[in-house]
């Protein structure tokens, strides 16, 4: 049976696409707005203001690849789909961060979890950061707005084991949990959403906002890094972008340069105030980059008896925030669980050790079951997150780990292990490079309050960068404002994860939806006026 | 060995000396970097059938492989050997999407084990890579992994983790470990 392809078939009907790495001569573009970035932000900025009848240039690094494309392996979708192959880390090496470089972004190799933002997030952005128009009921006709146009509701199919170990153990301690909504149609239960969806069930950027912006008469170009704005005085006049070559790694000398209206950017949390910081967009308070946030992400590996087939069915279907909401947002670092897809390149990266200690787990993959703790970072004074720095011109992000992560990384592993060995393990290993497989709750709890934590001992990950570019009432204390306007330039939005002042504490996709349907929808009034 | 035989006897003092003894290896091991940086920079072409390893740095790699590997590499020999091969140039593959500051670092870290006299201040082993023996090199890779320097400690799993990542999705890397590979879609 062969899938149909959205892309294939949209650029069949005449889409105005553009390789910037195959280009002979240097390109010059005009428009409404230009976007930077072509995910969650993007995307559904691109589908708003072409509905509005604005003319519209999508720039997006990474490639142009539709389902025909999407073969379930890792070893093709990571360098293609990823930056930096899925292996960007932070400056000390110590964290890894999964982000998508692709059309659609994150949101064609994301896992599918939808969430609105928590209450209490907001109720903190409002007070903290005079976020007074972000209220949870003004916010709820937009996460409505999105839910229905990306089809995102309960999921119906009974959890995968992976995800019923968390269910069934969590149950058993009296934890709460629930089920995770999905944002997919169709969806055949692969569990490959990571590597690109082959069937277009998952209801991503790339099938949805983007075609019809394109249908629409949006132009994209495609592997095109921006590198700058041109700016004159309070407004941006240009952007420039290069094409990109060996999956991102070389950048080729040909230019496109796109003159516009307005500029929007939604290159994501790292990429974006690396444009404004690159381009000397007016800082006077030196904002552009810091605290960047990543819900730091530990993890949790056991084997069961049965087998699991943590590779087969939808990821990420059960989840708990028994432990962000025990805590006060300014206490001790809260952390939700969930269930990963488990595919052999992550999991032979993510467990500790090499030769015989790595074989152990490795040759029971079948059986290996994976809880992750995703740390709510950035509301706590000990908890600023991390700055953007440019080396050589490449952004890279600078996140020190100090001692109140180190405490969170710590009850994260005593809460994953307990709910293990409720759910039926028959072992459980913190991934860590100091740790053993423990046989025991008892064991385990001894083993981990006993364990040392530090930077590349503890495996770190992250697929959630947000903040470096946070949204306030202040111009003093916010890059932007509460509709995403840059305070300091007059032509300049910014409508990604890089706006929200702390993390989400929760999966951002669905407040990035939210957020920039609203501030684009501001955004078309203005220019239409 | 003589302080490694201090500090196994009394505590805090020599833990101290062993410190010490660190941080002068590691200053020397820093300036003598700063040399290894122009003077052992690859400056050789990539490896035929690679994209940026250097023939020299295919051999080190393939090297490291059986070690980092050992319990689900085939044994057949001639499986083996191809199996060896495929992971290298999955190496290669992926250092050739990374930054470019951090293909420089990669770059480094081959300049490293490359040149005598950081090899040895580095990691310990007295000859290349492919020279030692499995144990020394196995001992190399566990000294680096508990380092308590984070530069040795990110080298490690630069090492562990491209080899690894090159492996298991290799369909050869599957049936020891018992992955039945994606779905068919029907």
């Amino acid at each position: 049976m062969s899938v149909p392809d959205p892309i294939r078939e949209g650029l069949a009907r005449g889409w105005k696409a553009i390789d910037a790495a195959t280009l002979a001569a240097d390109r010059e573009l005009e428009c409404d707005v230009a976007i930077v970035g072509s995910g969650a932000g993007g995307g559904v900025t691109a589908e708003i203001l072409t509905a509005a009848g604005l003319s519209v240039v999508i720039l997006e690094e990474g490639p142009l690849v539709g389902s025909t494309e999407f073969r379930m392996r890792e070893r093709e979708a990571y360098p293609r789909l990823y930056q930096e192959s899925a292996a960007r880390q932070t400056l000390d090496k110590a964290i890894t961060i999964l982000q998508g470089r692709c059309v659609g972004g994150g949101t064609t190799v994301n896992w599918t979890s939808s969430f609105r933002t928590p209450p209490r997030t907001l109720a903190h952005w409002n007070k903290a950061y005079g976020l007074d128009a972000l209220t949870e009921s003004a916010l709820a006709p937009w996460f409505a707005r999105m839910e229905e146009r990306l089809s995102i509701g309960p999921w119906g199919m009974p959890p995968n084991e992976n995800n019923d170990v968390l269910r069934r153990g969590a149950t058993k301690l009296g934890i709460a949990h629930g089920a995770i909504r999905r944002n997919v149609k169709g969806c055949a239960n692969l569990g490959y959403c990571g590597m690109g969806c082959p069937l277009n069930a998952k209801q991503s950027m790339l099938v949805t906002t983007i075609p019809a912006a394109l249908d629409r008469g949006a132009t994209l170009v495609h592997r095109a890094r921006v590198t700058r704005l041109v700016a004159e005085g309070d407004r941006v006049v240009a952007c420039d972008a290069f094409g990109v070559e060996r999956n991102g790694a070389q950048q080729s000398a040909r230019r496109v340069r796109v003159r516009a209206r307005h500029f929007v950017l939604a290159a994501g949390a790292i990429n974006t105030p690396a444009i404004l910081i690159s381009s000397a967009i007016p800082d006077p308070n030196g904002l552009a980059g810091k605290r960047t946030f990543l819900h730091p992400t530990v993890v949790s590996g056991s084997a069961f008896a049965q087998k699991v087939e943590g590779y087969y069915g939808a990821p990420q279907t059960v989840y708990s925030d028994h432990f962000l909401d025990g805590v006060a947002l300014d206490g001790p670092m809260g952390f939700k669980l969930e269930a990963p897809p488990v595919h052999p390149i992550l999991a032979g990266i993510t467990l500790p050790g090499f030769g015989a200690d790595h074989a152990r787990w490795m040759t029971r993959f079948p059986n290996l079951q994976v809880l992750i703790a995703l740390m709510r970072d950035g509301f706590h004074g000990e908890s600023p997150g991390g700055q953007v720095v440019l080396r050589s011109g490449w952004p890279v992000l600078d996140y020190p780990l100090n001692d109140y992560v180190w405490n969170g990384v710590r009850r994260a592993y005593l809460a994953m292990a307990e709910i293990q060995f409720a759910a039926g393990a028959q072992s459980v290993m913190p991934l860590h490079e100091g740790a053993q497989p423990l046989t025991s709750w008892r064991e385990a709890k001894g083993a981990i309050e006993a364990l040392t934590l530090r930077p590349l001992h503890s495996r770190v990950v992250s697929a959630h960068v947000m903040g470096g570019c946070p949204m306030g009432s202040d111009p003093r204390a916010a890059v932007v404002d509460d509709g995403g306007r840059h305070h300091h330039v007059q032509n300049l939005s910014i409508h990604d994860a890089s706006t929200f002042p702390t993390s989400v504490g929760a999966n951002p996709q669905l407040t990035i939806y939210a957020l920039a349907a609203r501030h684009a929808t501001g955004l078309a009034a203005t220019l239409k006026a | 060995m003589e302080s490694a035989s201090r500090s196994s006897r009394s505590g805090s003092c020599a833990d101290l000396a062993t410190r010490r003894q660190f941080l002068k290896v590691g200053l020397a091991a820093g300036a003598v970097l700063a040399v290894v940086r122009f003077l052992e920079r690859s400056e050789a072409a990539p490896a035929p059938n690679h994209r940026v390893l250097d023939s020299t740095a295919v051999v080190t790699v393939a090297a490291f492989v059986p070690i980092v590997l050992e319990g689900t590499l085939p044994e057949e020999p001639q499986a083996r050997a191809r199996a060896i091969r495929e992971t290298v140039e999955g190496f290669d593959r992926a250092v050739s999407g990374l930054s470019l500051p951090v293909q420089k670092e990669v770059d480094q870290l081959f300049g490293v084990l490359r040149f005598a006299p950081t090899r040895l201040a580095f990691t310990g082993l007295w000859q290349p890579v492919e020279e030692s023996s499995p144990e020394e090199v196995a001992a190399f890779l566990l000294r680096w992994r508990h380092s308590s320097f984070d530069i040795q400690r990110a080298g490690y799993q630069a090492l562990t983790q491209l080899i690894q990542a090159a492996w298991f999705d290799n369909p050869l890397s599957w049936p020891a470990i018992g992955y039945p590979g994606p779905p068919r879609i029907a």
